[in-house]
């Protein structure tokens, strides 16, 4: 059953084979049992959870119910959750309590979901590797001795070690897809604007988009048919007819136009995800699918554009973080301007730190037409390689991440190093592209690697359909870390 | 050496939105502290903005009555600082698209009138409050103002005296309230001036180095406060020294200026388009459907009221000074459109007067026009004298809604003007005063008056006194 997939737990609880109460308190006892160790959840309650899911078992009885209701979910401790701690993995929000829910959390909720807890994250959603988390790093499950990718590696690890089927998270730089390839499991970023952004603690606003994860693209899907739609309280939200992301899973993918990005496949690819990428698009022309190389000339110049506008601006976003109103507040000061500095010194962590100073520089007088502008005007190149790209092929694929999860303190001496994992992920979000992960296998050291797939916009459907197809004639999705006692 | 003012301003007019500019919480003054401040207006983690339509529509209505372009798109831009008052570390201003651009406003100084363009004005949120009145060594911060939507109106340079600043704020400052943006109350800070002020030699091309005076809300304050600006300058520089381009306070209990900071010291704002706002795209025809529905401008009304009404500048001027007035004004001259000296003269007169008295506004008045016209009408037709028709004002005031023609009934009030009725009391009178007869006739012109007076008495006040002067003349002849 902890392996079972969204649809089967909805089976076992629409025929009452097992109460969401139970249900919630097996994965519980789970969550008690191994986050000591992988330290994926900053925040359990058990007793808010039971409640949650003694109201869904209601619902299921009286038969007002969907697809997820009573199915446990965890949400990233970037969303805004009424009642819980919102930390957003950051000392700064250690004692944040959020007066009310992120429309993601109010989405879920309706559904009749149970939220489970918040997971860790990379502090305000910064880094690949849930190292500069306030709470600690978080272990991934495959080995302990490695990273589980970030900025949703709190996510990511409690979804492969099974500690809850499903787990939401953001993806800026690409936080879903990144740690979602590290850890084995499935994730997906949506079109940017097809899921709301209110309540989720902003990063980057331009970048920012929430999205599932989960083991499989058919769970994503499921997930994501609940969490999607407009929403007036967010102004970049998009206004269009809902889709139903599970109709076409099944459909044949026979003769899809696969687009293989020449600079995906270029240096900076290490050899064992290369042959696992190239292990899956095998099993994809066997699918009935054909290739085509394709180019984005300006991808190139893409981790570089990305670190100018989400440092530019996260460094504002982050401004509301004053000791003033909510959050840490430095005990000792002298006055206002001191209040700030220590609070502000005390409250954010090196990597915060380093983006604010980064994203401040940038938008100072002088720089702004060299960094900050140069950079939006690279943004609209980038756009336009992947608009040209897909008018010869329906997706694309490559990599996710050019490495397998790396070690536990290997690149945090090295920033530029940290910021390369996002190379392939980045540069489709600034385009504003859906773009999902899924687990095709393993490279060095048994860890896992990732096969990103990327859409046009709103092709969301598609990407599922394709992801779906593979999952049916492979079992990587399946496979459990070893060790996890299920 | 002969010195030039230089003044432009740049006035914050609080927008008349039920709510905030980016926010549903309500914009009403005076509530308890922090009790009008939602999750987005106390910048809770995660909340977003959202633009208030109604906020778009008063800037372009704004844009169509100075004759100013609408930009579209307009685009939203953070503007960064650290304040307390300030919950989100930046104000949302627009930069380099504000949604009005260009403009004039047309000044009326004693004898000619003057243009003034306009550079700009742009839609913004306002910052909370500071008090340190009660809070014994600490800050209080009330953000119930936070997130008020603003209009910031900057005028191009091109005032030449504190007396033409005064003239323009004025001008626009009943501009707003025409338009129905802003309740222009100033003492709640509705209207708030920024005053720019350098001064150079008379006949010079250049700029001099510039103060800004933030902050001024009465008239009174920016005249003095721009007075004292400008005689500092001419003091510094004609001592040999040198102006540094500042930021100004004025304060009033003291009457000078203060320096707040200087351009060294500037903030750098970090400007960059808001990505939470989407660039504001306005449609064509939005704007044609706020451009039906403006009212007729001031200016407009003033010009009418000269040409078709034939009153004076100053007349028409007062009368176009509040909407509410002018309205009043217009729908009693449509009931008597041959009199409208004679309307202007008590609108102006008996009717503001009284308003002014019992403080109330033109709203408020207790005689409605249709009133009014109908008094003046048995004014103008000899029906009463203008001092009964203060009485029959004085009784309509009274608020039963009654006509003049009632009251006149009612009381008897209808003004005599039989020449035998008139002739009876001249007589009585004359026989009983015969001291001031032989006065007046020994060449005391001021024993006339006295005599008509008596008449009028005896008449109480009924008599047509162009008659009675007229008979009077004539018997003291025989």
């Amino acid at each position: 059953m902890l392996n079972a997939s969204l649809k089967q737990l909805s089976l076992l609880l629409s025929e009452k084979k097992i109460s969401s109460a139970e249900l919630a308190g097996e994965f519980l006892a789970r969550i008690k049992a191994l986050n000591p160790d992988l330290n994926a959840f900053i925040t359990v309650d058990e007793e808010k959870s039971l409640k949650q899911a003694q109201a869904a078992d209601k619902m299921i009885a009286s038969g007002q119910f969907t697809a997820l209701t009573g199915i446990p979910v965890a949400q990233k401790d970037m969303f805004c959750t009424k009642g819980w701690l919102t930390t957003c993995g950051s000392k700064m929000l250690s004692n944040f309590v959020s007066p009310y829910d992120a429309a993601v959390v109010n989405q879920l909720d309706r559904a009749g979901m149970v939220n489970l807890g918040k997971t860790n994250m990379d502090e305000f959603a910064m880094g690949s590797s849930n190292e500069t988390s306030y709470y600690g790093p978080v272990k991934n499950p495959w080995d302990r001795q490695a990273v589980p990718g970030g900025s949703s590696g709190g996510s990511a690890c409690a979804v492969a070690a099974r500690l809850v089927p499903a787990a939401t998270g953001s993806d800026t730089g690409g936080s879903i897809r990144q740690p979602a390839a590290l850890c084995g499991i499935s994730g997906i970023r949506p079109t940017y604007g097809l899921v709301s952004r209110y309540g989720m603690i902003a990063l980057a606003s331009s970048i920012d988009q929430a999205g599932p994860m989960a083991k499989s693209a058919e769970d994503l899907a499921l997930l994501l048919n609940s969490m999607i739609g407009f929403d007036e309280r967010d102004s970049t939200s998009l206004q269009r007819e809902k889709e139903n992301y599970t109709q076409d899973l099944e459909k044949s993918i026979d003769g899809l136009r696969i687009g293989l990005p020449r600079e995906f496949f270029a240096e900076g690819i290490s050899s064992d995800v290369s042959s696992a990428v190239e292990t899956a698009l095998a099993e994809y022309r066997k699918l009935g699918a054909t290739f085509v190389e394709v180019s984005l000339p300006n991808s190139k110049h893409a981790v570089s554009v990305y670190c100018v506008l989400a440092a530019a601006e996260a460094s504002s976003n982050l401004s509301r973080f004053d000791g003033i109103r909510y959050g840490y507040r430095t005990p000792h000061h002298t006055n206002l301007e001191d209040l700030y500095t220590k609070t502000r010194a005390e409250g954010f962590g090196d990597e915060v730190k380093r983006r604010i100073l980064m994203g401040t520089h940038v938008l100072t007088h002088g720089c702004y037409e060299t960094y900050y502008l140069q950079a939006q005007k690279l943004r609209r190149l980038i756009t336009e390689d992947f608009i040209k790209a897909f008018e010869q092929c329906d997706v694309m694929m490559g990599p996710t991440s050019p490495t397998v999860a790396f070690n536990l303190g290997e690149k945090c001496a090295d920033p530029t190093q940290m910021y390369l994992s996002d190379t392939y992920t980045c540069t489709v979000s600034l385009a504003g592209l859906p773009g999902m992960s899924i687990p095709i296998g393993f490279g060095n050291n048994k860890r896992p690697a990732g096969l990103q797939i990327i859409g046009n916009y709103f092709r969301e459907a598609l990407l599922l359909n394709t992801a779906h197809r593979y999952q049916q004639v492979t079992n990587w999705h399946e496979l459990t870390p070893p060790g996890i006692n299920l | 050496m002969q010195w030039e003012t230089v003044i432009g301003l740049e006035v914050h007019v609080q927008l008349l939105t039920r709510s905030k500019i980016f926010s549903g919480a309500s914009t009403a003054y005076g509530a308890q502290p922090n009790s009008q401040a939602c999750a987005g207006d106390i910048a809770l983690p995660g909340t977003l903005p959202v633009l208030n339509r109604k906020a778009v529509e008063y800037a372009i209505r704004f844009g169509l009555a100075i004759g100013a372009t609408i930009n579209s798109p307009s685009v939203f831009d953070r503007k960064n600082y650290f304040y307390p008052d300030l919950p989100s570390g930046y104000q949302i201003s627009q930069l380099a698209y504000p949604i009005v651009e260009g403009g004039h406003i047309t000044i009326q100084m004693e004898d000619k009138e003057k243009i003034i363009h306009l550079t700009r004005a742009h839609l913004e949120e306002d910052a909370g409050k500071s008090t340190h009145e009660g809070f014994h060594d600490k800050t209080g911060i009330d953000l119930n103002r936070a997130g008020t939507g603003l209009l910031e109106i900057v005028s191009e340079p091109e005032m030449r005296s504190s007396a033409e600043a005064v003239a323009y704020a004025k001008t626009l400052h009943s501009l707003v309230r025409w338009i129905g943006i802003c309740d222009g109350n100033m003492q709640e800070g509705s209207f708030r001036c920024d005053a720019n002020v350098s001064v150079r030699p008379a006949g010079s091309k250049e700029f001099g180095t510039r103060c800004e005076i933030k902050n001024l809300n009465s008239f009174r304050f920016l005249e003095k406060a721009i007075e004292y600006e400008v005689a500092r300058h001419i003091d510094v520089l004609e001592s040999g020294g040198k102006l540094i381009q500042q930021t100004r306070l004025y304060d009033a209990d003291r009457d000078e200026t203060r320096a707040m900071r200087s351009k060294e010291n500037a903030y750098d704002y970090r400007y960059f388009p808001n990505p939470d706002l989407l660039p504001v795209v306005i449609p064509e025809e939005w704007i044609e459907q706020i451009r039906e529905q403006l009212p007729e401008l001031p200016k407009d009304r003033y010009n009418r009221y000269i040409h078709d009404f034939g009153l004076t500048a100053y007349d028409a001027d007062v009368l176009t000074a509040t909407r509410e007035l002018a309205d009043y004004f217009e729908k009693t001259v449509q009931l008597l459109p041959e009199q409208s000296k004679l309307c202007a003269n008590w609108v102006m007169g008996e009717v503001s007067g009284r308003l002014h008295k019992e403080e109330l506004e033109i709203d408020q008045c207790l005689v409605s026009p249709e009133q009014l016209a109908g008094l003046l009408l048995r004014i103008s037709d000899g029906t009463v004298s203008g001092k009964i028709a203060k009485d029959i004002f004085d009784s309509m005031w009274q608020g039963n809604g009654n006509s003049a023609d009632a009251i006149i009934d009612a009381k008897n009030l209808r003004q005599i003007s039989d020449d035998s009725e008139i002739g009876k009391w001249i007589d009585a009178v004359l026989t009983a005063n015969q001291q001031q007869v032989a006065d007046y006739r020994a060449g005391k012109e001021k024993a006339f008056n006295s005599l008509v007076g008596q008449v009028m008495k005896m008449s109480k006040g009924k008599a047509n006194p162009a008659q009675v002067n007229a008979l009077l003349k004539k018997r003291l002849a025989e």
